[in-house]
């Protein structure tokens, strides 16, 4: 006697009693705090809010307990989260001139006003473990100089002020936002920068190296990244002022990128852009080299059959949350459409089989 | 959950969501694009049915999910927990007595009334999207009515293997009007989209498109005058209710490559059985819980 | 801003917007049914009907055209505050209310494009009464044939022969609904 597969729902409990304990680990290792990750875990962390779109570190890093340290699931959770949360208004554009600068380069220029400074980078370090790390040791503070005087001046300034770089228009108008309505195509740029900014940092870095390598080449240098907190803005009509609400670190990198000119055009500059939350600089590159392909068609160049010049390509696959819950979806029961097509199978080899012995009568 | 207001999404996210149901209704088989949320299941698994009944739950109402016509699935069984969590509704597995029905590849057997509506989970709305990956082609496409190259692709098939190779996600015209896609359900299923007396629904959450086909909405799966549509099934009466009319998964139960066929829709086999029907490998009036 | 317009909402959004949606939709899919809808009080001279339509479907995204005299600080006031929908002209209107006549030309309204047929207006008319008589109705969601009397055959024949892009309607009287998809052919018996 056959009985059919029951159960599922004891089998789904059973599943999640196991993933909890999994997650806990050996109790005799004391559990991880939020906190702890907060604050050991910061790069992480800022991944997660970078991509689930939600500046909360606390969450973020709930988050990243509940998943295990699977970036990508709590980057889900947060999402998920974020989806409910009503919308209470719409801060001013924050304005990155005037961040609080913690580290600031140019590969363009040797120095400029503000100076450059390295801030806490991984840049050079001897990838060396140190195993100092596997007990707990207390770090001597670092040596602090004196704050810098006030803001520092984007290095793209100077170039703009030569003409040297194309400018870039500000606007009044409200940015799309593509997490309350259906992307549309072709997408203006501040809706590519908004998908670009929450995308998957691994899928980013692959294009734009795709780029350096010759894959739509666009020569970029950084012109500048700077990692830093600015202030959050919100105009209240009732005082007829906006308020700070927040302060929240942010990492923006604008790229310089040759440009030949055209006949109407003397030869300038062009710039990428990456802005992400937190101190994400890998990711911010990688935005701005992306964004300066995906302009090819505004900057009169060739297209080149380049996945990151391909706007529809990078937007359609840049989200980890689509990509990685279609990807796992396959394995989901299909055992209906595997059927279907055993049996056309099956008809086709059938009938090719038939029509092989009876070779006059096939046709 | 009681955090979450009714049916999980909130007031404005249904709103937007009960727009674009609208307008898929008013024009059948066209994609209406919507903002789909991200939903507390990954993409891929059934949001875009999921947030089209959320949008359209009462309190009154009974669900039943079904996923490969089985209600017992793991993945039916969560998104019935979902709902029943967070709308509070009154769930069934029985086809008869539920007024929404969410689904995963398959349409049920027993005929669908006027009372009822079928959700469809969708993964990929786009019927020409395996022919030219573009959206804004495919959009022009539609909009001028240009199917040339679908079939192109069905005549291809006919070419090579003598007939049209596609045995589920078969596409169709919608009132002589758009191709539609109607989701992952066996050819088997598609006569009974057309002239149906239950509403149907389309939801794709990843591909953020929702579609519609009222009842008795004339539905047609794309053929040939020389090589008719024929909905096929497995050359066999389920070996446990005996029915012959029903579209059936096939099941290996030995080593030696021994098989078994039983219905897919579990809900239909098991009223069969407990009315006494009993196929060749069945034990009248025991299994049936 | 009166009293009034902070009245006559939904006093249970989630479970009555739900309810009068499958309302709705139950009366577009099946062209000519008519439904009854309860939960609002609009300030005249809005419908019951019309006003938990709106409450149902409309929200700050939504530009509504109340037009004719329907366009009255109260309706303006009471749509506002339940609603925050921008109040617009007829031309970029997802929604409007009126009489047939205070609506007319439907041609006003939009009607979509090619690639986006969906982008069209949804028409909220009020009328004296509704009954399952006077035009003949076939199309997608009618079995054989169904009967509504509608005000102007022709405008909306005219409306259903530009499919897919056309306008909807949903046509109000109290708290009675029954709506007319583009889809639907129209004929006069």
């Amino acid at each position: 006697m056959y009985v059919a597969v029951k159960g599922g729902e004891r089998a789904i409990e059973n599943a999640h009693a196991w993933l909890a304990e999994e997650r806990r680990g050996d109790r005799a290792v004391p559990e991880l705090t939020v906190a702890q990750i907060r604050e050991q875990m910061a790069l992480a962390v800022n991944r997660v809010m970078a991509e689930g779109s939600l500046y909360d570190p606390d969450l973020a890093a709930l988050a990243i307990k509940q998943a295990r340290g699977d970036l990508i699931e709590a980057i889900f959770l947060i999402r998920a989260y974020r989806t409910t949360l009503p919308r209470l208004g719409a801060s001013r554009p924050v304005d990155t001139a005037a961040m609080a600068c913690i580290r600031r380069i140019s590969a363009t220029f040797k120095d400029a006003p503000g100076g450059q400074v390295l801030g806490p980078t991984f840049d050079y370090t001897h990838r060396l473990l140190d195993f100092a790390l596997m007990a707990e040791c207390d770090v001597p503070p670092a040596p602090e100089a004196s704050a810098t005087p006030g803001p520092v001046p984007h290095i793209t300034g100077f170039l703009n002020r030569d003409g040297l770089i194309q400018t870039e228009a500000a606007g009044e108008a409200t940015p799309p936002d593509l997490t309350r309505e259906p992307l549309e195509l072709p997408a203006s740029r501040p809706l590519r920068l908004q998908a670009l900014a929450r995308g998957d940092e691994g899928f980013l870095l692959g294009l734009a190296y795709s780029t350096q390598r010759g894959y739509a080449r666009n020569h970029a240098f950084v012109g500048e990244l700077r990692i830093g907190t600015v202030a959050v803005e919100v105009d209240i009509p009732e005082l007829g002022f906006a308020i700070e609400v927040a302060e929240i670190e942010l990492t923006e990198c604008e790229t310089v990128n040759q440009f030949a000119g055209s006949k109407t055009e003397p030869p300038q500059f062009t710039r990428g852009y990456g802005l992400v939350f937190g101190q994400t600089e890998r990711k911010a590159i990688s935005m701005a080299l992306v964004d300066r392909a995906l302009r090819w068609r505004e900057l009169g160049e060739d297209f080149l059959g380049a996945a990151a010049q391909d706007e529809e390509f990078v937007l359609s696959h840049a989200d980890n949350i689509q990509a990685t819950g279609f990807l796992e979806h396959i394995k989901l029961p299909h055992y209906v459409d595997f059927q279907s097509e055993l049996e056309l199978v099956r008809r086709i080899r059938a009938e090719a089989e038939l029509a092989q012995a009876q070779p006059e009568a096939a046709e | 959950m009681n955090d979450y207001t009714f049916a999980y999404l909130d007031e404005q996210t249904k709103r937007m969501i009960r727009r674009a149901i609208l307008k898929g209704v008013a024009i059948p088989g066209y994609q209406v694009p919507f903002a789909s949320r991200e939903m507390p299941m990954p993409y891929g698994w059934g949001t875009g049915g999921v947030q089209v009944t959320a949008a359209c739950l009462t309190p009154e109402d009974v669900l039943k999910v079904i996923d490969q016509g089985a209600d017992d699935t793991t993945n039916a069984v969560s998104i019935r927990k979902f709902f029943q969590r967070t709308a509070g509704v009154a769930v069934t597995e029985a086809t008869v007595e539920a007024s929404l029905i969410q689904t995963r590849h398959r349409i049920p057997e027993a005929p669908l009334t006027e009372a009822q509506i079928l959700v469809y989970q969708v993964p990929i709305p786009e019927p020409l999207r395996f022919l030219e990956p573009r959206e804004v082609e495919t959009r022009r496409m539609h909009a001028l009515e240009d199917y040339g190259l679908m079939h192109v692709k069905l005549y291809e098939d006919i070419a090579r293997h003598g007939e049209i190779a596609t045995a589920y996600a078969y596409p169709v015209k919608v009132e002589g009007r758009y191709v539609m896609d109607p989701s992952p359900i066996p050819k088997f299923d598609n006569p009974k989209l057309s002239d149906s007396p239950a509403l149907q629904l389309f939801g794709a959450g990843r591909e953020q498109r929702i579609y519609a086909l009222p009842p008795y909405t004339r539905v047609v799966s794309l053929d040939f005058d020389d090589h008719p549509f024929v909905a096929s099934k497995a050359d066999h009466a389920c070996d446990l209710c005996g029915a012959g009319d029903t579209y059936l998964d096939e099941v290996i139960i030995d080593d030696a490559g021994g098989r078994m066929f039983v219905c897919s829709d579990t809900d239909h086999c098991g009223s069969r059985r407990r009315a006494g029907h009993v196929g060749r490998l069945g034990v009248p009036g025991k299994e049936v819980a | 801003m009166h009293d009034m317009a902070l009245q006559g909402g939904f006093a249970e959004a989630p479970t009555q917007s739900a309810r009068a949606f499958r309302a709705v939709l139950n009366a577009l899919a099946r062209p000519g049914t008519i439904e009854t809808l309860v939960g609002a009080q609009p300030p005249a001279p809005a419908s019951i009907a019309a006003g938990v339509a709106l409450l149902t479907l409309a929200d700050a995204t939504t530009p509504v055209h109340l037009a004719g005299a329907h366009d009255t600080p109260d309706l303006r006031d009471w749509l506002t505050f339940h609603t925050g929908a921008p109040l617009v002209g007829a031309a970029e209107a997802v929604f409007a209310l009126g009489t047939w006549v205070a609506l007319a030309p439907i041609t006003r309204f939009a009607m979509g494009s090619p690639e986006y047929p969906d982008r069209s207006a949804t028409l909220i008319v009020e009328m004296p009464a509704l009954h399952p008589a006077g035009a003949r109705l076939t199309g997608p969601g009618i079995r054989d044939t169904a009967h509504l009397n509608l005000p102007d055959i022709a405008a909306l024949r005219a409306n259903a022969a530009d499919f897919p892009l056309g306008r909807d309607f949903l046509f109000c009287a109290g708290d009675r609904l029954a709506a007319l998809p583009r889809s639907t052919q129209v004929e006069a018996v």
